[in-house]
């Protein structure tokens, strides 16, 4: 039994980062005081130094200055020819059992270990890659986003000049208008003046014409048969005259 | 370097002197909660000392499982008792 539990124990479990977590169900505390500080700091490199994989160096080093470097071998050994001896440890089949998987697993580790090691530093690396990675993009987008900002910052700027720029045709367009409708009311006006001017025209010369025919017709009635004969005889004679003098002016 | 002096029962384990152990141990919070908060604390260390590291060995964990081979020795010791090889020591 006990050595079944021990079988299962790590064969090669070296650099447990991430999976010790796992194996270990902890409900992880913060790993500083109750002030949590921001960031959080790294993990350490190198965990608590152990000797033979099971002994703490802490208490190596508390017998040091009492007993030197032979001084907890010594006790391990003392304390084993003890329990021997008074049979407190019992020497039975697990004894062999015990002996025979401690020295597997012994050998595995040292076999195994930095190998698997290597994996899981890999596992771990990825993760914080990962992580990295993450961390990055983010970054990188709020970078991006607070660039957005300020361009929509400087565009806002530039809304004056727009509206600047809008005053100014919807003034043109204002002042378009009122051209266009000061030219039609010169033109109407000056039709309508126009058409005055035609009308009186009109009617002078209709009098005018109307006069002279009145005129025309009065004279021709007044000029009796008597005179119109006279004065065709005399137009003859005047002719006649008038033959003679060219006739005498081609002979000459 | 003598720092102010505190109080025997909040000293750590390895500061107390000999003589003045059962007053640490009277002085302990053994309530529930000064349990639980015991057996936290003593995780936590273990866990940021030996297991929470980056390059952690073997020994993280091999002394859990050692701790654990010896109290169950230690606890089927009685049933263990009739396997002796000699009846007086």
């Amino acid at each position: 039994m006990l050595s079944r539990l021990v079988l299962l124990s790590a064969s090669s479990l070296k650099g447990s980062g991430p999976i010790g977590a796992g194996v270990v169900q902890a409900t992880r505390c913060l790993r500083t005081s109750s002030q949590s500080l921001a960031p959080v700091p790294p993990l350490p490199e190198e965990g608590g130094k152990v000797r033979h994989g099971i002994f703490p160096e802490e208490f190596f080093q508390l017998l040091y200055p009492k007993t030197g470097v032979t001084g907890p071998y010594m006790l391990g050994t003392g304390l084993l020819c003890y329990l021997l001896s008074k049979e407190i440890y019992i020497v039975n089949h697990e004894t062999i059992y015990a002996l025979t998987i401690g020295g597997i697993i012994v050998y595995c580790v040292k076999k195994f270990g930095p190998g698997f090691a290597e994996f899981a530093d890999k596992i771990y690396e990825e993760q914080l890659a990962k992580a990295e990675a993450a961390k990055e993009s983010s970054i990188s987008i709020l970078a991006k986003s607070i660039e957005a900002e300020k361009k929509e910052q400087w565009r806002v700027e530039g809304r004056g000049l727009l509206f600047d720029a809008k005053r100014n045709n919807v003034a043109m367009l204002l002042e378009t208008n009122m051209r266009e409708r000061l030219h039609m009311v010169t033109n109407e006006v000056k039709r309508r003046l126009d058409y005055q001017i035609a009308l009186q025209n009109l009617h002078r010369r209709m009098q005018q014409e109307h006069m002279i025919n009145w005129v025309e017709k009065s004279v021709v009635s007044s000029i009796t048969p008597q005179q119109e004969k006279e004065s065709i005889a005399k137009c003859i004679a005047d002719l006649k005259a008038l033959a003679k003098t060219s006739q005498a002016q081609a002979a000459a | 370097m003598a720092d102010r002096p505190v109080p025997v029962a909040e000293k750590r384990l390895m500061e107390v002197k000999l003589g003045e152990l059962g007053t640490w141990l009277g002085g302990r919070d053994y309530s529930p909660n000064g349990i639980v908060s015991m057996f936290r604390r003593a995780h936590t260390r273990y866990y940021n000392k030996y297991i929470g590291v980056k390059k952690g060995g073997i020994g993280g964990i091999a002394m859990l499982l050692a701790g654990y081979v010896v109290i169950s020795y230690v606890w089927s010791y009685d049933h263990l008792k009739h396997d002796r090889w000699r009846k007086h020591h």
